[in-house]
């Protein structure tokens, strides 16, 4: 075998211009845009590009990431005006003739760079008792049982990674900031389909409420935003549902 | 030297909910009735103010005078007088309890769109009752039909 033949092919790479909003507390009144260079193969995430920036340009960049693979709901931020998350994102599937902007989520406080403060989304979180709630203890002291058709109901609600993509994309949250907002909803949800659960009525009291699912003008922005496919509109409505025709 | 953004919530914060009447789920309830009812009014009015017959260049005060002396069309004016006005009305105190973050400014907004909606709603329903189809001294070519057999 001739040796040139053993040689990879290498693979195409490109420079993509990333403007990053940036803040840092310390110095700035202001957030404001910076860009960066960066060469990057069409495989390669907006995440990994953030990383190439900080360990290689400027390493007072500031975002959080944790697992990085889409799981653990830490970099969700604003790519290109949308919410997304950085590790989902690939450099491919952006118009990449043009800069990418990258931006934290809007509606939360701005701590530094693309880093927010994520208290008041968790505490509207914590709001709706985001855990099950059981009267009867269960039989045989097994597990409690569940058909199929009965766990399929809120099977939709599970995948939340609790990122806020949903909530901080929603116009009604950026308004005032008192909206539960569409996570907090998509986990009640969670628990008041659940057929184990015994306080379905207790949550859909705390939502059934001036800054509860009311507020919801079913724009879709969360729908949209959702980097698990969560049908969020449709999982506020089938709360709704629930209030008005109680639940079946 | 530390800064910090103000931050994008608004000063007040969830009030205890209050018991009695949800206005919010009953609001909630309304926008959707009303709208479905209004779809059928509104394309109604249009269709037949502006399509039927000679459409709408037979619009004049003797094609309005007949319809106002009709019950039914009393009845229809009447349900879209209130439904919409009362559906805007409702839209509008949404976008003002969205955007205005003071107390004061909340009030004032909202106590003018309440003033407009009930003064509207009250002359609508004084004309639909009270709309004299045939003004003495006018001329009959001006008026609706029927009023000539008085």
């Amino acid at each position: 075998m001739a040796a040139e033949t053993l040689v990879p092919e290498e693979i195409a790479s490109f420079t993509v211009t990333l403007i990053i909003r940036r803040f840092n507390p310390e110095v700035d009144d202001e957030p404001h845009w910076e860009d960066f260079d960066v060469q990057l193969y069409p495989t390669d995430r907006v995440l990994d590009a953030l990383h190439k920036i900080k360990w290689e340009q400027d390493g007072s960049l500031s975002f959080r990431r944790s697992c990085a693979h889409g799981i653990c709901g830490s970099d969700a931020m604003r790519i290109n005006g949308r919410n997304r998350l950085a590790c989902k994102t690939l450099i491919k599937d952006l118009d990449i003739t043009k800069p990418v902007y990258v931006e934290a989520i809007k509606g939360l406080p701005l701590e530094k760079d693309l880093i927010v403060d994520m208290e008041p989304f968790f505490e509207s979180f914590r709001a709706v008792q985001p855990f099950l709630v059981s009267q009867q203890a269960p039989k045989d002291g097994k597990e409690r049982i569940q058909t199929v058709a009965q766990r399929e109901r809120f099977d939709d609600t599970t995948k939340c990674i609790l990122c806020a993509a949903c909530t901080s994309s929603c116009p009604v949250f950026w308004t005032d900031g008192q909206y539960f907002g569409p996570a907090a909803i998509v986990n009640a949800h969670r628990f008041i389909f659940d057929s184990r659960d015994d306080n379905a009525a207790v949550r859909l009291d705390i939502l059934n409420d001036k800054e509860g699912v009311w507020r919801c003008r079913t724009t879709f922005n969360c729908t949209e935003a959702c980097p698990r496919g969560i049908q969020v509109t449709q999982a506020i409505s089938e709360v709704k549902q629930a209030m008005v025709r109680g639940l079946k | 030297m530390t800064s910090t953004i103000d931050t994008p919530r608004s000063p007040y914060s969830r009030s205890p909910q209050r018991r009695g009447v949800n206005w919010e789920k009953w609001g909630w309830i309304y926008m959707r009735a009303s709208g479905v009812v209004l779809v059928v009014l509104i394309f109604g009015h249009l269709f037949v103010n502006l399509m039927v017959g000679k459409g709408v260049s037979a619009l004049d005060f003797a094609f309005v005078a007949g319809k106002l002396a009709n019950p039914f069309w009393q009845t229809w004016d009447l349900l879209m007088l209130w439904l919409a006005l009362i559906h805007g009305g409702n839209g509008m105190r949404t976008l003002v309890n969205d955007y205005a973050t003071q107390r004061l400014t909340r009030g004032i907004l909202k106590s003018a769109i309440l003033a407009a909606v009930v003064i509207l709603i009250v002359l609508g329903t004084l004309v639909v009752f009270t709309f004299d189809p045939c003004p003495a001294g006018s001329p009959a070519d001006l008026l609706p039909s029927f009023c000539s057999a008085n």
